[in-house]
């Protein structure tokens, strides 16, 4: 049998191969296994790969038949507790760990008959917007090795663009699922707040949180989700879904009704950017959309409103982390000492940026100036989406202001890493879905587009996806990876 | 990008330190100094806001929690709670005097 060329593979197309009695899933994760071992040094998409583990599972699946997804592999952010399998979360704190039970999302991927090929970089505690913030080295893009791959679920992009993996699954707690997609050209999905278990998700902002799927293509992007949402008695928080989720054919967009607000365009945004969004509102209209002007008035302090409630959540979030139960201890005469030596030498330095601002927020005398007064612009940025709602089936936007950003360029100014996500956590504080899809080339490197939708509108957002996905007709194969090259 | 004056010193920053029980050298407490300046300096352009009567968000979507069934079920066992532990003791966790 002929090596498998797995460039460019979707898991769509992988589970047809292996039902189809065209390959085995050990001979599709052997030749996943093959390229990891040849590219990702120089990629560092991956922080643990174990061959022997994925292969033992590939050939488990062959056994039992490979019906369905089962035998398809998969990538996992390392933000998943994985049972036995090391989840360091990206920190030096959590060096070593080995979870005693898998994540909810990994538990369904097991049960989906899902292989998996390892667990990805992320910026530490998934806090950051390039993936230069893991404590064990950056990841590159698979585009430009020069540039990041977005972040924090940049090794899970990266994976998948580079054709190390089929498909992925990353969270998204202000942006960290899409805007590493649109950086490597790939769909990501950020799910309503809720229809997916954060149960075993090291956790950062519980509010704003969830996981979702990074793939090739928005089929895809379905069949992920399909296997990962649902309630589960091991999150309060997550209610699962109201409809199934339905594999999107594409189509015409007739009588869609899309919402663009103009006012959020006005300055920050590059102009390649703008030239791709307005290319793609174009191609909606000539699909049959209609263009209504929507206002979100309030979506512009999003990003302060964000800088308070994520970095408090995450203040009281990561005070587990004690040196005591597990992970990192760097020992001190008395218990204080060893708490603060040991946090001092685990946490890295974004970590304990945002530790600082989420305890300085809640501290006695500012709680009611920032934390509450945060909270309230959020209930107002609700508003503003629930208000657009009412009059058009989806909101558009980019999902980054620029493309992947040379490695280095933002680490010295905090406020400008945080401001890529400017397009995206107004999603998250309101808890609602969005989907995005690459939306063409910008100078060589990819760029997206953002379908923003109210709660529980994943089937609508993945059909609109497809459209546009078919329109724009981008090929999510990096330039140098074609032609069966590297 | 707008922002506020935030009046923020290194004993602030050294006190916020300490309840987040994060050891600081100085070199660190004189960098803190200058991006919380930057970044809470952004944060509080929302502080002027006319909103107080707006309620704040406690939860994004209007959901009652999952509750699963009141049952008892087997949990970790003693000796999985103690395995990722850096100083397990025969029982426990082994941890530094409270007092100094």
């Amino acid at each position: 049998m002929a090596a498998i060329d797995v460039i460019g593979l979707t898991a769509e197309r992988a589970a047809a191969l292996l039902r189809a009695g065209e390959c085995s899933s050990e001979e599709l994760a052997g030749a996943y296994l093959e390229r990891i071992e040849a590219f990702d040094p120089a990629l560092h998409g991956y922080l643990h790969v174990d061959p022997e583990h994925t292969l033992a599972a590939a050939r488990a699946q062959d056994q039992s038949g490979n019906v369905g997804l089962a035998g398809v592999p998969i990538a996992y952010k390392d933000l998943l507790s994985t049972k036995g399998v090391p989840t360091t979360a990206g920190s030096k704190i959590l060096e070593g760990f080995i979870p005693l039970e898998d994540a909810d999302v990994v538990a369904r991927g097991n049960a989906a008959g899902l292989v998996s090929l390892g667990k990805t970089n992320l910026d530490e505690f998934a806090m950051g917007s390039s993936t230069e913030h893991s404590a064990y080295g950056p990841t590159r893009n698979p585009w430009d090795q020069t540039r990041v791959p977005g972040g924090s679920s940049g090794g899970s992009a990266a994976v998948v663009a580079a054709g190390l993996a089929p498909w992925s699954l990353g969270t998204d707690t202000g942006g960290s699922i899409r805007q590493p997609a649109a950086f490597c050209g790939l769909v990501g999905l950020m799910p309503t707040y809720g229809t997916v278990s954060r149960f075993g998700v090291v956790a950062f902002a519980c509010s704003l949180e969830q996981v979702g799927p990074m793939t090739l293509t928005v089929r895809d992007c379905a069949l992920l989700q399909q296997v990962i949402a649902g309630g589960s008695e091991r999150d309060a928080t997550c209610v699962g879904l109201r409809e199934p989720i339905v594999l999107p054919e594409p189509g015409r967009l007739d009588g869609v009704r899309f919402g663009v607000p103009w006012a959020e365009l006005e300055d920050g945004v590059d102009p390649g950017i703008r030239e791709r969004f307005d290319a793609s509102l174009k191609l909606a209209t000539e699909l049959g959309a209609e263009l209504v002007d929507v206002e979100l008035p309030y979506a512009r302090h999003g990003l302060a409103a964000y800088y308070v409630i994520a970095p408090a959540e995450a203040s009281a979030n990561l005070s587990r982390f004690d040196g005591v139960r597990y992970g990192l201890r760097v020992d001190g005469p008395d218990l204080r000492s060893m708490y603060e030596a040991t946090r001092s030498a685990g946490f890295g330095p974004e970590v304990k940026r945002r530790i600082m601002i989420g305890t300085y927020a809640l501290s006695a005398g500012y709680h009611d100036a920032y934390y509450v007064q945060a909270q309230r612009v959020r209930t107002l940025i609700r508003r503003d989406f629930d208000a657009a709602f009412l009059g058009v089936d989806a909101i558009l936007l980019p999902t980054a202001p620029t493309t992947a950003f040379p490695m280095g360029a933002r680490m010295d100014d905090p406020l400008a890493m945080y401001a890529n996500d400017i397009f995206t956590l107004p999603v998250n504080l309101a808890g609602i879905p969005a989907l995005s899809i690459p939306n063409g080339l910008v100078e060589g490197l990819p760029s997206g587009l953002q379908i923003i939708g109210a709660a529980h509108t994943e089937n609508t957002l993945l059909r609109f996806g497809a459209a546009f996905e078919q329109a724009i007709g981008f090929d999510p194969v990096p330039p140098a990876l074609r032609g069966g090259a590297a | 990008m707008s922002a506020e004056r935030i009046e923020l010193g290194p004993d602030e920053v050294r006190h916020v330190a300490t309840l987040a029980r994060i050891g600081l050298d100085d070199a660190e407490v004189e960098r803190l100094v200058g991006e919380l300046q930057t970044i809470l300096g952004h944060v509080a352009t929302i502080s002027a806001l006319p909103i107080a009567d707006v309620p704040p968000t406690a939860h994004s979507l209007d959901v009652a929690g999952a509750l699963r069934e009141d049952v008892a079920k087997p949990g970790v066992t003693r000796e999985q709670a103690l395995a990722n532990a850096p100083d397990p003791a025969v029982d426990g966790f082994r941890v530094p005097p409270i007092g100094s």
